[in-house]
């Protein structure tokens, strides 16, 4: 039994990539974020643990402003990524998400070819110049994503033809093509069977040197295999942050520790 | 911690189970009988509807068929050069100063000379009767062919001249000997004549493409009726519907669905065009007529207001099929665009769009369908007019006056003369054939841009 083996805590680099300061956000009239204080480190896997609807997914959705689409969804505070506000009226939301890129919890890759999946965010965001660069960063992304040597035999099949874990990876695939700077992974393994699981884990594991990774999960073991870092939520506070082994080992919150022995929830 | 009995050791069986599984409850059996009874109403109600169909269907053919035959009178037509070109220099000009009068001269000697060649002459009878037995169209037809190709002065052509609409009742079983002697427009004996002209094989009744082809004719020749008008009419509008309304029903769908902010005004817009699909016909046919006629003052009868005033009727179910597709596109896919920095635009025409599409053009095309089988707007905007032109190519074409095939089947339906009832179902048999084909395109269309997903 080492569901509970925890990750190697080397830490690379302290440099902050990602501020946010007291950050409210509310749906309506619901308080769904207070008062949140945190600093994601560069090349850090950073996981958000805590019970259903306790906000660590719409943090993290603030993180590269998909709230926006939500009309009733305020978010006030200072989010800063590497000292830009990326709240402030200058900024534009679609060149955010450029930078900061997100893995949904359902596989949903387009319902075109796997290319064409790929190719979709370089296109748009003009980052090459030629069919040979953008098959360059097709193939690197799909590469870093550990799916090449399935799907490089048949690039035009349709990407939603690929198993639920090909799927995944395809879709870690097209959020890294883009080169962003921080992926944000929303439950990316809720929706896969332990196989697919451990492959997307070995990945994100891998995609640490490149990337700074935020996961929210559900499962404890899946972030104390990944994560460096641990933030533990709590009804839309956030209640305990450090490094993952001392969050698991050696909680300083209660509710943390009632929760992490499976108490609360 | 397991609870597995070895085998020998099988726990004894109670002689019979309180509950059987083999004999139903009474509360089983009582939902079993409602879930039987309520398959046995749908299936009735199913039959009932095909049976419906099955009527409506039989009674349109029955009565329409016959009006793509007609009776036809084939004969050699000698075009003497004395009567229709008196000068006798073949031009046009000059020929056109022979009127119908002096062609119908010329039919009624070609077909008397046929009638004495082929012995069939009955003693004693009318030359009247002989004469009224070719349709009055024919002259004029004859006339339009000749001035066309002056040439075929002099010779002699095979003609195949329309009957008069009562002979081809009779060919048809609509007029009988009984019926024509209380007919002021036919007699036993011309009736007598026609059998006659039949099995010498002068009277055929060849497949009728007039009807499809020519225009509409004028109460005392149904004989000469087709839609040709009403179908270029119906084609033009629909062509013209199909441009008004796609580009502002899908603009419009997209806007309300994805951008729009959802606050009171919006939803009042929603409600509205709900309402709208809702409005009946004949109001957006008085308000075509109002704001297309007389402020804008384009001209009555004509294609493009007919297609505007179907325009405004068919918005509505564009849009909201439109809606209804484009909210049927799985919120991930928007999602996942987004989330890799696609813009909103973007998102909505690369992802959104395409897979909503299926759905909008189902919805467009059974729009169409259903404007095309609209009458009451059109009669309001005067298409129910006789129309005997044929509107002219696109552009100018959606200027001029047409008719349509639903007011072509109301027009015909009222008229005197039993002729035009069956050219009515006819007509509709004509427009059915076009719903049909619609409905195949959008299927076919559904089915070619359908992906999964």
């Amino acid at each position: 039994m080492n569901d509970m083996r925890i990750a190697e805590r080397t830490v690379d680099t302290q440099s902050n990539k990602i501020s946010a300061r007291n950050v409210q956000v509310h749906y309506g009239t619901s308080h769904a974020i207070k008062d949140l204080n945190v600093d994601i480190l560069d090349k850090t896997v950073t996981a958000f643990i805590g019970p259903s609807g306790c906000g660590k997914s719409t943090f993290l959705r603030c993180l590269n402003r998909m709230n926006d689409t939500i009309p009733v969804c305020r978010v006030s505070g200072e989010i800063k990524l590497e000292g830009e506000d990326i709240y402030d009226k200058r900024v534009d939301p679609v060149q955010l998400r450029a930078k900061v890129g997100m893995v949904f919890q359902k596989p949903n890759p387009f319902p075109k070819s796997i290319y064409d999946n790929v190719a979709y965010g370089p296109k748009i965001h003009g980052l090459t110049r030629s069919k040979a660069e953008l098959d360059e960063i097709v193939e690197t992304s799909l590469r870093k994503a550990a799916i090449w040597n399935e799907v490089k035999d048949r690039l035009n099949a349709p990407g939603t033809g690929l198993s639920g874990g090909q799927q995944q990876r395809l879709c870690i695939a097209r959020a890294i093509a883009t080169s962003p700077e921080v992926l944000l992974m929303d439950e990316p393994c809720s929706a896969l069977d332990p196989i697919a699981t451990a492959q997307v884990e070995e990945l994100i594991s891998e995609l640490r040197s490149q990337f700074s990774v935020v996961i929210v999960t559900h499962s404890m073991q899946q972030a104390a295999r990944v994560s460096q870092k641990t933030a533990f939520f709590h009804l839309g506070n956030l209640v305990e942050y450090g490094d993952t082994a001392q969050i698991f080992t050696n909680p300083k919150d209660p509710r943390t520790e009632s929760y992490i022995s499976g108490r609360i929830g | 911690m397991t609870d597995i009995s070895a085998g020998g050791m099988a726990t004894p069986i109670s002689a019979k189970p309180k509950n059987s599984l083999m004999e139903q409850n009474p509360l089983v059996r009582r939902r079993n009988a409602a879930e039987t009874r309520f398959k046995a109403y749908g299936i009735a109600a199913i039959a009932f509807s095909l049976l419906t169909l099955g009527v409506v269907l039989f009674t349109i053919l029955s009565d329409g068929v016959s009006a793509f035959f007609q009776a036809k009178l084939n004969f050699p037509l000698e075009l003497t050069a004395e009567t229709l070109d008196p000068k006798g220099n073949r031009l046009r000009e000059e020929m056109t100063s022979v009127t119908t009068i002096g062609y119908s001269k010329v039919l009624v000697a070609a077909f008397s000379k046929e009638l004495a060649a082929k012995g069939i002459l009955v003693e004693g009878q009318a030359q009247k009767e002989i004469d009224t037995i070719i349709s009055k169209e024919a002259a004029g037809s004859l006339r339009a062919m000749v001035l066309a190709n002056p040439e075929l002065v002099g010779t002699t052509i095979d003609a195949s001249v329309l009957a008069t609409g009562r002979i081809d009742g009779y060919v048809k079983g609509r007029v009988t000997m009984e019926t024509a002697e209380r007919d002021a427009n036919v007699t036993p004996e011309q009736l007598q004549l026609a059998d006659k002209l039949r099995e010498a094989g002068i009277l055929t009744s060849p497949f009728n493409w007039a009807f499809i082809t020519s225009p509409d004719a004028s109460d005392q020749r149904p004989e000469a009726a087709g839609l040709g008008v009403a179908i270029i009419g119906s084609a033009y509008m629909m062509l013209l519907v199909l441009v008004f309304t796609v580009p502002v029903g899908v603009a419009a769908s997209i806007y309300l669905e994805e951008f729009a902010p959802k606050n009171t005004w919006t939803d009042i817009v929603e409600v509205n065009i709900s309402n709208l699909a809702a409005v009946p016909s004949i109001v957006f046919g008085i308000l075509a007529l109002a704001l297309f006629i007389n402020f804008a003052g384009l001209p009555n009868s004509s294609t493009i207001v007919g297609a505007l005033a179907l325009s405004l009727m068919t918005l509505p179910t564009i849009i909201i099929a439109t809606r209804a597709s484009i909210k049927a596109v799985p919120p991930s896919i928007r999602d996942a665009a987004l989330g890799i920095g696609a813009s909103k635009m973007q998102t909505v025409f690369h992802h959104v769009l395409p897979l909503a599409m299926p759905g909008i053009l189902t919805g467009t095309i059974l729009g169409l369908a259903s404007a095309l089988g609209e009458t009451a707007p059109l009669l309001l905007i005067g298409m129910v007019a006789f129309v005997d032109n044929y509107p002219s190519a696109p552009v100018e074409g959606f200027l001029d006056p047409a008719t349509a095939l639903p007011v072509q089947v109301f027009g015909w339906a009222q008229r005197a003369d039993p002729a035009f009832i069956e050219r009515s179902s006819g007509a509709i048999i004509i427009l059915l054939i076009f719903l049909v084909l619609m409905n195949v395109m959008a299927i076919m269309l559904r089915r070619r841009f359908e992906r999964r997903w």
